[in-house]
This record gives structure tokens, C-alpha cells and sequence, in this order.
């Protein structure tokens, strides 16, 4: 495809002010689909979590999930929206093979949230205020994969396959205002946006947020106009940007890309964009008008959804304190970095981190442990750290290696017995008996059992060979099952050398 | 035997079962007996369980030999209407879209028809996706009328209706968006109940339009509608539309109906605007004379006015297309039903086009172009906006009318039965067949059709409907079983006895005109 003419970022900074607009598509952790009971999970074979209903069968009748209502109700709230005392579905009638009834089932007029504004904090603690319009309720469509083609896009492939397990699976649309005065930050101001509402839906807990996966997509709405000027600029919509970075250089992008051509006097075309990660550019998609038809009605097949005044406040006093208030909290508190918190973030350990200090650790310590050990076995297993032990039984292994009952390995191999369900760090220290040995007498004995078989050893180390001593330790931690603090093995080697002399 | 057992009444056949005095396996063969016998003339059938049927009635039978409880109906045939799901039998709609598919799970009704051990005897013919009143726009060609096989047996569920006004079933499952339930009733002579919105599951009902459908008992006598709503009605939280509620027998209702036909204290209201012009002079008659039954037995007739009915089938013919228009939207044979490919291979769209196209009718295919263009933006508010209003108003004059009355009533349908092919030519002509049945899909609330005699001018059935508040439907039964029972006694056996062995190949007769209700039997309190 042809590349672009640009107009370099200061440049098109110097003339053009962008506004951003963002849809976030987020999708839903309940254990069901949005309208059937069939599984909502990531991976399995080809089309086998549907039922009729995501297959659209005759007669299949659609039942809204609790559960995903409730998730949207919480996350609406979280966006500082207000929750409709009444929402409603409505059907968007369009033909495309990846919908199986060949309308979706979303919100229109009638969204479940809607007026709410968030909080975003640059890396140097810049906060800009986003308005969100709404925040509603839908499906989501299959998977195609176009084959026989050469770009991997439908036109020119010999036929396409369709994966109906991600029929279904709730989704939450959320849909900014436009943004206004990001000026040159408005790069920046995409990706952290995005990053805002990715741990907002962590720390909420419903959804797994992994943008690689596609938990969480993000179409970005970019135009131009003239400083100064009233009226808004044609804009694009670069679609499913699915990393932060590819969010920030989309839309870096599109403003450079659309200065050119209103710098060279040419026209934007409202249309969609498809991001090239590998290029790092967007190419034309569809035409998209602001009177696109989907023939919206009422869903005539559901009830609108009512949610209880009890409900909400329920809901409202359930939230969790914002990523962006408890971040202030755990840098002030618990001294941790920007890049220490969002590793934190990334593993989507923040409630566990602090239970684990709740229940006596010292946060450096259950940082280094959550993001150490228990995230390298969680990777290796492919699951989430939260799931493999408990906040309690960190800060319990944690005291005992602070206070000298378990070296670091040692606290590994309790670790490795509690997530293997072998019970709490104390019983799996006295079933194993990986107790350190404190008794210097016992450690003195398996020294002087090494000395005799390496006899050398003590008059190197006279000579200054101080290395010499580690192959007296390594003989006593494997005399003693590693079971002995090897400092302190060291300085009993140490002394027996100068006290022998 | 066999005919005999075809004539009795589901009711009297469960009785007789449960006495042990025959078996399901002999009921069964009955009926199919009897299919194999008049369905060449009457197509009422699209599908004829036969192996599975007599199957099912064998493990009955040894069930109840053991000293199981199989239910009050347990053994009973009934035919079933091909918008239900059914995963033994093919469930098309009447469709080409739809030949042969066979779907993997049961309709909630057909379900429940199965553990109260009914036995399946197959599927009935109707109008493509149930968009008719004359089964003439089957895919699979049309069911004659019993009566006259020259004439339409109604629709859309013509098949239920002649299946079981010929003594093919004792009784039948229906669907009921317009009228397909009640307008072949009262062309065939019989009995249905279109049930209150929400009363009964439309899971695995091939949808039609989701707010108006409703499936319903097609039967020859009340309390075998009753019966057959008792099984099939009920929450099912399948269905987000279904009522959650609990329901008072209507088996019972029927009975006390029967049994007490001193309807003093009951006020029917005769809608002022189902009447006079477009209705024929024979229907007008037997309507007429059923009032005065009714009268006579000591119900108030009073003369009630619902000024928005006049807009009702306008606003139907939005409200119906427009839904259908999406709910038919599946039929792209990209995971199931006829698939046509252009020659040449084509694009997914080319394929959906070219299979669209072959696969539905012309009135299927007029419907959904209608719907698309209502809910097209621009002329959304114009057309479905304004239809919903009509809908409240007509709500809203039920309100009114239920304010005054317990029941309404009006004829089932403003003509007799019309010649096959009468109207195929004339879509508007064919709506307007519906006018009396359509106001009830759009207000939600209950109605029934049963027969109140045969017109003079052309012998054949004439249907009264009675309509009550939503939620109400027992009063149905109760008014509806009285009236059937003072019909009877006044003629002095079922109207079906009528019906012509030859199913009228000769021309009518006088043989086959019910006398009028004798002197003496006019109300003094009519007004209407």
C-alpha cells in the first residue's frame, strides 16, 4: 500500500488542534454469555461454547445475564456515570456472517450508564478529565478468519471460517465526549486513557483486561481543525488497537497523517482505519456516516433492565477505591515507584498485594514475592498469580524468612508446597522439615566432616584465597539438605580457618 | 374402532385410557389410520410422526401398565404446528429456507407435551413463517377446508385447524401472531385459544414477530383447550417475555363453565367496531343468535365502543413486518437451511442474496421488505414509532372497554370460508380477513374462538371470539364452556357432526344449514 505523506508531529501540533474520542470495548469475566448459558472462556475448539442461541438458531430465545448487568452497573460507576433507573436492548440489524442472527443485540437510546467522567494521570502526574457520554451493554460478534488471501482480510481470500465461541460474550462499550486541549500530549493522553480504564476494570474485577487476548479493544477517534476554530474536523476511526503503545502511535499517527493532507488543502474522509502494528501506519477501511442504518428497534425478545435502588447502592458501596487514588495511596504509603505499581497493575495483583500487608507483611517484601516467585510459577502455568495462594499465607511465608527460619530458598521450595496445596507455610515447613539449622554445633561438625575430605582448604584460605571456603559451603548446604544458613556457614568456616592458624 | 375413536373428544379418549378400556398404541394408530386416510385430500400435515408416534404410545401404555402416573392426558395424540421446534421431526415454518432441518432441542411447549406423555403424531401445514390466513402460502402447498376442500382452511395454522376439524388429532398445537390460532377456528368449526402475551413459552417457536406471537390449543371443544393450555402454559425462564405467575386451572374454569349455566351477573360487551359493513350476513346472523344464547342464560349484553381498532391492522402491518424483518434475518444459510450458491461460486452476500431469494415466498419476501422500509431511518418515527402509539391507544381502549364489561366479543373473523385462491392476488384483502383477531396480539390479552353454527348462505362455520383482560384467560374458559354447552344442548349434538364425510365435494345442501334458534330464545336486554 502507499505510504502516507506526513506532516512532522510539531509541525502539525503548530497548525492543528486534535480531539480524541475514544470507544473502549471491554469484555465481561461472568462465567456465561451475555444471552445464553453456553461457557464464556477464552481458547477451546472451534465453535463449541455456543448454544442455539449464539448460533441464532430458530426459536432461540435470548436471557440477560445477572451477573454481566451487575458487572456493568459497578463499571458504570466506576466511570462516575449515573445507572438508568431503566435501560433497554435494542437490535442493530446488519448482514455480516460473524453475527449469527445477523443483528446484535445492544443498547441504543436507552444505555445502562451514562455521564460520567475519569481521572487520567500522565506519567508526570498531569490529570486531564474525560468525559464519558455512556457506557452500554452488547454482545460480541464471532471470530472470521479469511483464507487464501494474502492480506488476511476478506476481500480476495478463497472463503472465511467462522468461530462463534466469542458470540455472545458480554461486552461493555464505553464511549467518551470529544477531548479537547490535549494538544501535543494527545498521544500520551490516548494510552494512559486507556491504561485508566484497563485498571479500573481490574480493580474491579470483571474482566481480565488482557489486550492481547482481546478482552479490552479500543477504537480511536481522531480529528483536526484549525486553532481557534468553532467547528469540529472530519474524523476517523482507527479500529481495535489492541496494545497501549499501538494506541499511542495510532493516533500520533493520524494526526501527522491528516495535517498533511489539510495542509496540502485536501479533504478527511469519515471513515474507519485498520492499525498495521508491523508498519506502524493505518490504511482505509469502511466509510462510515454519522447516519449508518442499522434499522435500530427495541428488542422486542427482553424486558429493559430495571436494576433496584438497593441494588446500586449495593453496588456502590462495593466499589473499590479508584486505580488512580489507591495508586497515590500505595506510592505515598508504601514508597513504591510509578514502574513498581505498574508492574503491579500489569499482573493484576493490586488487591492481593494489599491483603498481603493487611495481614503484617512489609509491602517491599510482598512485592518482591507476588512479582518474583508466585508470578514466575503463574506464568509458567498460564494463570493468574491470585489464584495460586493466598495474601495470608505470603505475609505468613514472609515472617519466616524475615525473621531467619527459612532462607529465601527454603521459602521457595514452603512456597512451592503451599500452592501444591500441601497446607499453610508453617505445616509445610514441619512435613518437609525445611527448617534452617541455627545450631552451630550441628553446622560445626558438617564443616569439620568437609575440612577432612578437602584438607587443603583451611591453608588457602590463610593465603588469602578467601574463594577457597566455597567449596567447604557447598559440601556443608548438601551435608545438611540445604537446610543451613549459608552466611553464617561461611563465617563458621571463616573462623575455624583463623583459629586453627 | 378405529373411526370411533377418532370422534371422541381428547378428554373423553384420556378418560378411556385411563380406564384402561383402550391403549395409547390403539388411539395412535387411530389417528394415523385416519391421516393415511383423508391427508391426501386435506394436506393438513407437512410431517407424520407414524413409527416414532406408535413408539411413544407402546412405552405409555407399558408405563401406565407398571402403575405409573402418566398425567391426566397420558397416551392422548396431538399434531403439532411446524413453527415449533422438534427434535424428532423436521421443523421448517412451512419454509423452503427451513426443508428438512431438523432442529437439536425441543419448543418448551412441545417438551411439555412430552413428559405429560402426549403422544406427537407429527407436523401441520400453515402459511411460510406463519405470514397468511389461508395455509395458501405454505412453501409445500396448501391444506383444503374439511368443509369444503375447495376453500381455505384459514391460517396461518390452517393445518392444526383442518387436522383437527376432519378427525385427524383430538386437538393441536397452534401459534397466534394475528389471528392464525382463532380466524382457522372459525373456519373450520372449532376451538382455539390465543393465550395471554407471556402465558405460554414461545422458546422454540419459530419467531414471527416476538412482541404479537403467542402459542396456543387448537381443539374441538373448550375443555380440551383447557386441558391442553394447562400442559403447556406456566413460567419458563427460557422465555424473558413469559409471565412469572402462577395459573388457575383452566380444566377446571372449563368445567364450572359447563356445569353452571346460569351466567346472570356476567356483562359481555359487543365491540361496536367489529361489526355491520365487511362482515357477511350469515356471520352477522349466527353472532347475533349466540348473544342471544348468552342472553337468555342472564348475561347483560351491552354495546361497547373501541374508537382505535379502526387503525389496528395499519398499525400490525408495521409492527409485524418490522420485527420480522430481523427475526428472519438468520435465514442466510451460513449455518443451517438452503444454501444457493450463484453460478460461478460468489461472495458470502451474493450467497446470502441468491439463497434469501430462492428459499422464501412472495409474501415472506414482501413482509421483510415492508419491515426494513419502517424501520429505515427517516421513517422510523413515521411508521413504527407511530404503530406503537396505536398500540397503547388500543390498550388503552380495552382499559376502557374491561371498565364496563368482563368479556368482549365480536365474530372470529368477518367472512366465512373463502375460496382457495380468492385472494392471492389481493395482499390488502387477505389483511383485512384479520381485523377481528388483531386487536387481542396487540393489546396482549387473551382470546378465544369455538363455533356458533354455519352461515345460511354457505353452510359453513361461523366462529364467535371472546376476549378478556390480560391474565384472565380462566374467564375465557368459564363464559367459553357455557356458551358451547347452551349451543349444544340448542342443537342437540356438536356442530363437527356436520361436518360432510365427502369433506363437501358435492355442493352444499340443506341438510348441512343449522336451524336457528328457536322462539323465545331473543334477548330482552340486547341493545346491540
Amino acid at each position: 500500500m502507499a505510504t502516507a505523506e506526513l506532516l512532522s508531529f510539531e509541525e502539525a501540533l503548530a497548525k492543528y488542534e486534535p480531539v480524541l474520542g475514544f470507544e473502549v470495548h471491554v469484555e465481561l469475566s461472568t462465567k456465561t454469555k451475555m444471552f445464553s448459558a453456553a461457557p464464556n472462556a477464552f481458547g477451546g475448539a472451534p465453535n463449541t461454547f455456543v448454544a442455539p442461541v449464539d448460533l441464532g438458531l430458530p426459536g432461540s430465545l435470548p436471557v440477560v445475564n445477572e451477573q454481566a448487568v451487575r458487572y456493568s452497573i459497578s463499571l458504570g460507576l466506576a466511570l462516575g456515570c449515573s445507572i438508568a433507573e431503566t435501560s433497554r436492548f435494542h437490535r442493530k440489524n446488519y448482514f455480516y456472517p460473524d453475527l449469527a442472527k445477523n443483528y446484535q443485540i445492544s443498547q441504543y437510546d436507552e444505555p445502562i450508564a451514562f455521564d460520567g467522567e475519569v481521572e487520567v494521570e500522565l506519567d508526570d502526574g498531569t490529570v486531564y478529565r474525560i468525559p464519558i457520554e455512556r457506557a452500554h451493554m452488547e454482545e460480541d460478534a464471532g471470530k472470521l478468519t479469511h483464507v487464501g488471501g494474502a492480506t488476511g482480510r476478506i476481500q480476495g481470500a478463497e472463503y472465511s471460517l467462522v468461530d462463534y465461541n466469542r458470540a455472545g460474550v458480554p461486552l461493555v462499550e464505553i464511549v467518551t465526549r470529544p477531548i479537547y486541549g490535549a494538544a501535543e500530549r494527545a498521544p500520551e493522553l490516548a494510552r494512559a486513557y486507556v491504561a485508566t480504564i484497563r485498571d479500573i476494570v481490574r480493580s474491579l474485577g470483571v474482566s481480565d483486561a488482557r489486550m492481547e487476548r482481546g478482552n479490552l479493544r479500543c477504537d480511536a477517534n481522531v480529528s483536526l481543525r484549525p486553532h481557534g476554530a468553532e467547528k469540529l474536523g472530519t474524523r476517523t476511526e482507527t479500529k481495535n488497537v489492541n496494545s497501549l503503545r499501538s494506541v499511542e502511535r495510532a493516533v500520533r499517527y493520524e494526526i501527522q497523517r491528516q495535517a498533511a493532507i489539510l495542509d496540502a488543502g485536501g479533504t478527511i474522509v469519515q471513515e474507519t482505519r485498520h492499525w498495521h502494528e508491523d508498519t506502524g501506519t493505518t490504511s482505509a477501511g469502511r466509510p462510515k456516516s454519522d447516519a449508518d442504518d442499522y434499522r435500530y428497534f427495541p428488542e422486542p425478545d427482553l424486558l429493559p433492565v430495571v436494576p433496584s435502588r438497593e441494588l446500586i447502592a449495593e453496588l456502590r458501596a462495593a466499589l473499590p477505591e479508584s486505580p488512580t487514588v489507591f495508586r497515590r495511596r500505595l506510592e505515598t504509603e508504601y514508597g513504591f515507584t510509578e514502574s513498581e505499581f505498574r508492574d503491579l497493575i500489569n499482573a493484576n495483583l493490586l488487591v492481593e498485594l494489599e491483603q498481603t500487608v493487611g495481614a503484617g507483611a512489609a509491602p517491599a517484601q510482598a512485592r518482591k514475592w507476588w512479582l518474583g516467585e508466585i508470578l514466575r510459577i503463574a506464568n509458567s502455568r498460564g494463570v493468574e498469580a491470585g489464584t495460586l495462594i493466598s495474601p495470608l499465607h505470603v505475609s505468613e511465608l514472609i515472617a519466616l524468612v524475615e525473621t531467619g527460619q527459612l532462607t529465601d530458598r527454603l521459602g521457595r521450595q514452603v512456597l512451592e508446597g503451599v500452592i501444591a496445596g500441601e497446607g499453610s507455610p508453617d505445616e509445610v515447613v514441619k512435613a518437609r522439615g525445611l527448617a534452617v539449622v541455627s545450631d552451630d554445633s550441628a553446622l560445626l561438625a558438617a564443616i569439620d566432616e568437609a575440612l577432612a575430605t578437602q584438607p587443603d582448604v583451611l591453608a588457602k584460605i590463610r593465603d588469602g584465597k578467601v574463594q577457597a571456603a566455597g567449596a567447604v559451603i557447598g559440601a556443608v548446604m548438601k551435608a545438611m539438605r540445604g537446610q543451613a544458613d549459608a552466611a553464617r556457614v561461611r563465617e563458621l568456616v571463616l573462623e575455624r580457618a583463623t583459629s586453627v592458624g | 374402532m378405529s373411526d370411533d375413536l377418532t370422534r371422541l373428544t381428547a378428554s373423553h379418549l384420556a378418560g378411556l385410557l385411563a380406564a384402561g378400556e383402550v391403549s395409547s398404541v390403539e388411539a395412535t394408530r387411530a389417528h394415523l389410520d385416519r391421516i393415511e386416510q383423508v391427508d391426501g385430500d386435506l394436506h393438513a400435515f407437512l410431517h407424520i410422526a407414524g413409527d416414532a408416534a406408535l413408539r411413544r404410545a407402546g412405552e405409555v401404555d407399558r408405563l401406565r401398565a407398571d402403575g405409573a402416573d402418566v398425567g391426566p392426558l397420558g397416551g392422548v395424540p396431538v399434531a403439532i404446528k411446524d413453527v415449533l421446534c422438534t427434535k424428532d421431526m423436521p421443523s421448517t415454518a412451512a419454509s423452503r429456507i427451513l426443508e428438512g432441518w431438523i432442529p437439536p432441542y425441543d419448543a418448551t411447549v412441545v417438551a411439555r407435551l412430552r413428559s405429560a406423555n402426549l403422544i406427537p403424531l407429527g407436523k401441520t401445514n400453515m402459511d411460510e413463517f406463519a405470514m397468511g390466513s389461508s395455509t395458501e402460502h405454505s412453501a409445500f402447498g396448501p391444506t383444503h377446508n374439511p368443509w369444503d376442500l375447495d376453500r381455505i382452511p384459514g391460517g396461518s395454522g390452517g393445518g392444526s385447524a383442518a387436522a383437527v376439524a376432519a378427525f385427524e388429532a383430538p386437538f393441536a398445537l397452534g401459534s397466534d401472531t394475528g389471528g392464525s390460532i382463532r380466524q382457522p377456528a372459525a373456519v373450520t368449526g372449532t376451538v382455539g385459544v390465543k393465550p395471554t402475551y407471556g402465558g405460554v413459552s414461545r422458546y422454540g417457536a419459530i419467531a414471527l414477530a416476538s412482541s404479537l406471537d403467542q402459542v396456543g390449543p387448537v381443539s374441538r371443544t373448550v375443555l380440551d383447550a383447557a386441558l391442553l393450555h394447562d400442559v403447556i402454559g406456566g413460567h419458563d425462564p427460557h422465555d424473558s417475555t413469559s409471565l412469572d405467575q402462577l395459573w388457575p386451572s383452566f380444566e377446571q374454569a372449563a368445567r364450572a363453565g359447563a356445569e353452571n349455566l346460569d351466567l346472570r351477573g356476567i356483562r359481555v360487551g359487543v365491540v361496536r367496531e367489529l361489526s355491520g359493513e365487511g362482515f357477511q350476513t350469515g356471520v352477522q346472523q349466527r353472532f347475533d343468535e349466540a348473544l342471544a344464547l348468552l342472553a337468555s342464560a342472564g348475561a347483560e349484553i351491552v354495546e361497547v365502543s373501541a374508537p382505535h381498532f379502526e387503525y389496528a391492522i395499519a398499525a400490525y402491518y408495521l409492527i409485524l413486518p418490522a420485527e420480522a424483518s430481523s427475526n428472519l434475518a438468520k435465514y442466510d444459510s451460513v449455518r443451517f437451511g438452503l444454501r444457493v450458491t450463484p453460478e460461478g461460486g460468489g461472495t458470502v452476500e451474493q450467497v446470502m442474496a441468491a439463497s434469501r431469494g430462492a428459499g422464501f415466498g412472495p409474501e415472506v419476501k414482501r413482509r421483510i421488505i415492508l419491515g426494513t422500509y419502517a424501520l429505515s431511518a427517516g421513517y422510523y418515527d413515521a411508521y413504527y414509532g407511530s404503530a406503537q402509539k396505536v398500540r397503547t391507544l388500543i390498550q388503552r381502549d380495552f382499559d376502557a372497554a374491561f371498565g364496563q364489561v368482563d368479556v368482549l366479543v365480536s365474530p372470529s373473523a368477518p367472512t366465512t370460508a373463502f375460496k382457495l385462491g380468492a385472494k392471492m392476488d389481493d395482499p390488502m384483502a387477505m389483511y383485512l380477513n384479520d381485523i377481528t383477531t388483531i386487536p387481542a396480539n396487540l393489546a396482549g390479552i387473551p382470546g378465544m374462538g369455538l363455533p356458533v353454527g354455519l352461515a345460511p348462505e354457505d353452510g359453513l362455520p361461523v366462529g364467535i371470539q371472546l376476549m378478556a383482560p390480560a391474565r384472565e384467560d380462566a374467564r375465557l374458559y368459564r363464559v367459553g364452556a357455557a356458551l358451547e354447552a347452551l349451543l349444544e344442548d340448542h342443537w342437540g349434538h356438536p356442530l363437527l357432526d356436520l361436518l360432510p364425510a365427502d369433506f363437501g365435494r358435492h355442493p352444499a345442501g340443506a341438510d348441512r344449514i343449522v336451524p336457528l334458534p328457536g322462539p323465545g330464545t331473543e334477548p330482552d336486554g340486547g341493545t346491540h
